[in-house]
């Protein structure tokens, strides 16, 4: 069976589960099935014929999985949205076939994707940008105290989406080139003294650093691991210009915090840094160095940036009771019950919900006129998923989320150049990072941020974005599978 | 760079089973807690969005509780109505999302509700069954409450009939009564009103049940053999009890008097010294046989029952070191005095007319399905055995004398032999008012039904016999009165 007849075949269970979800939210809302949801589902598997031959014909030897996985999502999250507003649903269906046409749009356009590397710093520049649109007078636009979104007319629009694109391939063909460089041959070990020195000083030093700041646990945690990734990368003396990348990467995610005021975009794209750093390099103490310098540079900022502070609290203390001025309605409340309302009422429905959920179309989620899940259709929609479909359902969209970033990985281990493995494994990471950062909120893992739950969440840019990331990631695979396949080494 | 992507591959794979680890933290293993938290909505929004069960009287017929649909946004609620306004008010109670729960409504939540464990609710949803709540049929009988309602004539007081072989509930009136239907909107008027409509009479306030409880002093000497219906005693009048002289009612002597005779004529002196024949111990070991000292073991509420017992100051309970001779007559004094609730007056009653064997009251019969099944029967259950059952028989007939000849004669039916015992506890400040009872069973020889009836304090002079009698007679002679 070719990789395209496996695509096909994918798609089929994908299309049963449209219309079995689309027959159960009518049944709850109707009490009688219409042939509606066969139509629903008859459109769906169209729509997916068509990418497919498409894919069929332009790219014959690229991943069959991923497709049908995205296909997957993208039919739970329209089946959610439908519950949520059939208004919205309808509108996410014309963004699905806006974001299929931009996905052969893209395959169109990129015959070989190498040629993205002859433009990267035209597409850094432009990546940046877009980051930047949110402030600028005019057409930014505030949402629930983040920077996200910019309004153009009509068409409210996510840059992010795009640029985490943008930077990506910018990252993937920077650190193609600079990778080797980054690091050198690793040293003969010193001589007993001196290395006594190296580790010695800065040990004491850190223990000082601790006892004199008064830090507590995770301050000291974050500085011990910092020194010592920091020693690690300085033992191999480095020269400093080899500093500039990261420490203009580590800026930029700084610069993200101050002017998105997002931690979940900046943690996505600082995550994904890291991981290319971590591919490109082989050295974990870089990571390290970076994932501490953004820690600590998180910790300041969350003191000093309202907006996070506020979601760094809801996080620690989502039940508090204390009271106080909401700032929303201008009445005396409980914390809970203002700055915790949307965490607190996810973890309620998450509670309703179960092991086997109440069944599609049946979550609660307004009622007498108030709502019961804020943004239920963007930043809550997997706590609507685990209220309708319960933990088993839940585990399953995350294990399709897993197998698709399986088959990104996959594609990138494949790959015969640096460039086409470091872009494959940007995109694949910086897509599940952003899965993790956005369930993760939801689930109180971390501080919830308004990302979206990518193919499933509500949203134009990001399904949009997501369909152009799936683009670039089948080209990656196609080169790569079809160089195996002539090799004679795939089957 | 491949063993690097593998190793990402793994890191995202651990930070993906921490995030299954978190929904079923929330969703399964806190999901308890969360549901419990006050600032959770869901579970009351959704109790309002299924339609509660239904309340029948015992015919099965008569509707106590219904649901008005009202459409709110895009849900439906449900809303309670209570279409025989205040008559079943205190046993039924009340439920509303915003006053809570009150009596029955609040006991039988549950079933009323619809609430199945885990195991039932995949079921329903294999079977395709809409969540919905459980009727429930109760043993309140329509025309026994009314003639109850009449009975006490806007006196308030308390009425209860239990059926003595079962346990059933078949009246529970307590004056005044309340209109449920208003809560909504006149809850704290209700709550706040000085005549208490909202408390259940019968369950919640204790009386000093006067001569009544003789009969729980007769029970503990006949059946410990300290007397014999026959045994003569000393009624003169005053007697010294406790060093204090205890004078009968309007000063009678009645000198040397059968057992049998002295509850007849309710002669104080003779149980005052019966009492202390029989000790503190031992009477209190009877009225623990009776429920004494508990809460009535009733599909109630617990924070609208309070047990009946002997008081010290009003508030708490002794079970010895008091005057067992005044006890034993239905009074007492500082050291401790007995008051009772009218349910637990009617439990006596129905002991006894059950040869000794008490069963628990229950208000409900039975939980139907909305398809008509019968998802739970309430069977009778046994709750104590107060006496043996020679000691039953021969104060049955103590009793019926009291109906016949004594002080009782009010409730005399036509055709039917009742047994009973009046009470009539002075009370006030300067005993300026009585404290009207009467507890009975009929027919003595097989007997259907037991009731207690009490009078809140009624002017001086009004005697249990008169005041209380004829409404336990009226009840009676409405529910037995197709059984001739």
């Amino acid at each position: 069976m070719t990789a395209r007849t496996r695509e096909l075949f994918g798609l089929i269970p994908v299309s049963l589960l449209v219309a079995a979800g689309f027959a159960a939210v009518l049944a709850t809302r109707t009490e009688d099935v219409s042939d509606a949801t066969i139509t629903y589902g008859a459109v769906f598997l169209g729509l997916c014929v068509v990418a497919h031959l498409f894919i069929r014909a332009r790219l014959p030897d690229a991943d069959p999985y991923m497709f049908p996985l995205a296909a997957l999502l993208a039919a739970v999250g329209i089946v959610l949205i439908y519950r949520i507003d059939p208004e919205f649903a309808r509108e996410q269906a014309q963004w699905f076939v806006v974001g299929l046409i931009l996905f052969c749009a893209t395959i169109m356009a990129i015959h070989d994707h190498h040629v993205l590397e002859r433009y990267r710093y035209t597409i850094a520049a432009v990546g940046i940008a877009l980051l930047v649109m949110p402030r600028l007078p005019g057409i930014g636009e505030q949402v629930n105290g983040a920077f996200l979104a910019i309004k153009i007319g009509p068409i409210q629009f996510q840059p992010a989406e795009f640029a985490k694109l943008a930077i990506i391939v910018f990252l993937a063909s920077y650190l193609r080139e600079t990778g080797d460089i980054l690091v050198r041959a690793r040293l003969r070990p010193l001589p007993a003294g001196r290395q006594a020195l190296l580790y010695g000083v800065p040990a004491v030093g850190t223990l000082l650093a601790i006892l004199v700041l008064g830090l507590g646990t995770a301050g000291s945690a974050l500085l011990i691991v910092f020194v010592a990734s920091l020693v690690a990368v300085l033992r191999e003396r480095p020269s400093p210009k080899h500093f500039g990348p990261l420490l203009l990467v580590w800026g930029l995610a700084m610069l993200m915090l101050i002017f998105i005021r997002d931690l979940g975009s900046s943690l996505m794209f600082f995550g994904g840094f890291l991981v290319l750093l971590y591919v490109a390099t082989d050295r974990l103490s870089l990571v390290g160095v970076g994932a501490t310098m953004f820690f600590g540079g998180a910790f300041f900022l969350e003191e000093n940036i309202s907006h996070v502070h506020d979601r760094v609290q809801v996080w620690l203390d989502t039940f508090s009771q204390a009271r106080g001025v909401c700032p929303s309605t201008g009445r005396v409340t409980e914390f809970v019950n203002c700055q915790g309302y949307q965490v607190a009422q996810s973890l309620f429905a998450q509670a309703d919900g179960g092991l086997f959920g109440q069944g599609f179309g049946k979550a609660l989620i307004e009622f007498n006129g108030s709502s019961l899940l804020p943004a239920a259709h963007t930043d809550l929609i997997y706590a609507v998923l685990v209220n309708e479909a319960g933990l088993f359902g839940a585990a399953g969209v995350l294990g399709a989320y897993l197998l698709f970033a399986y088959r990104g990985f996959k594609t990138a281990t494949v790959a015969n150049d640096g460039f086409s493995k470091l872009l494959a494994v940007g995109l694949t990471a910086v897509f599940a990072l952003q899965v993790f950062v956005i369930v993760g909120g939801v689930t109180r893992v971390i501080p919830l941020t308004g990302v979206t739950l990518p193919f499933v969440s509500y949203g134009g840019s990001s399904i949009v974005a997501n369909m152009v990331l799936l683009a670039l990631l089948l080209i990656v695979s196609d080169h790569a599978r079809a160089e195996r396949i002539r090799r004679g080494g795939l089957v | 760079m491949n063993a690097q992507i593998r190793q990402v591959y793994g890191l995202f794979v651990a930070l993906f089973a921490l995030l299954i680890g978190f929904t079923s933290y929330w969703a399964v293993l806190d999901a308890k807690g969360l549901e419990n938290n006050p600032d959770n909505r869901r579970g009351l929004i959704k109790e309002q969005s299924i339609p509660r069960g239904l309340i029948f009287a015992s015919d099965g017929k008569t509707r106590i509780a219904v649901n008005r649909a009202e459409q709110r946004g895009d849900t439906r609620v449900f809303i309670r109505e209570y279409p025989q306004r205040g008559l079943f008010a205190h046993p039924i109670g009340y439920s509303f999302i915003t006053n809570g729960r009150r009596s029955l409504e609040q006991s039988r939540n549950d079933d009323l509700a619809g609430k199945e464990n885990e195991f039932e609710s995949i079921f329903a949803g294999l079977e395709g069954r809409d969540e919905e709540g459980n009727d429930v049929v109760t043993n309140l009988d329509v025309e026994g409450t009314r003639a109850a309602v009449e009975g006490l004539a806007g006196r308030k007081g308390g009425v209860v009939a239990i059926e003595p072989q079962t346990g059933k509930v078949r009246v529970m009136v307590s004056i005044p009564e309340y209109d449920p239907n208003l809560i909504p909107d006149d809850f704290a008027a209700l709550d706040n009103d000085p005549n208490k409509p909202t408390f259940n009479r019968t369950t919640q306030e204790l009386y000093p049940p006067g001569s009544t409880f003789k009969v729980v002093t007769a029970t503990a000497a006949l059946d410990t053999g300290k007397a014999t219906p026959e045994t003569i005693i000393d009624g003169s009048s005053p007697k010294e009890i406790s060093g204090v002289p205890l004078e009968n009612s309007g000063g009678e002597d009645f000198g040397p008097i059968s057992f049998t005779d002295a509850l007849t004529n309710s002669v104080n002196t003779v149980f005052a010294q019966v009492g202390e024949q029989v000790g503190r111990d031992t009477l209190v070991e009877y009225m623990k046989r009776y429920g004494f000292f508990a809460d009535p073991e009733l599909d109630y509420p617990d924070n609208q029952m309070i047990p009946s017992g002997i008081r010290r100051n009003g508030t708490q309970y002794v079970q010895d070191g008091f005057d067992a001779g005044r006890v034993a007559i239905g009074q007492g004094g500082s050291e401790g005095a007995i008051e009772a609730t009218p349910m637990q007056m009617a439990e006596v009653a129905a002991a006894i007319a059950n040869k000794g064997r008490l069963m628990k009251p229950r208000l409900t019969d039975r939980i139907v399905r909305k398809d008509g099944r019968v998802k739970e029967r309430i069977e009778p259950d046994l709750q104590s055995e107060v006496m043996k059952p020679e000691t039953a028989a021969a104060l049955t007939e103590m009793m019926g004398r009291v109906v016949e000849e004594g002080t009782g004669t009010a409730a005399a039916l036509s055709g039917i032999r009742v047994a009973g015992k009046t009470g009539t506890a002075e009370v006030g400040a300067n005993r300026e008012f009585t404290q009207p009872w009467f507890i009975c069973f009929a027919p003595i020889d097989n007997p259907k039904l037991a009731v207690a009836v009490t009078v809140e304090r009624q002017p001086a002079g009004s005697f249990g016999g008169v005041v209380a009698a004829p409404i336990a007679k009226s009840v009676l002679e409405t529910m037995l009165g197709g059984q001739l």
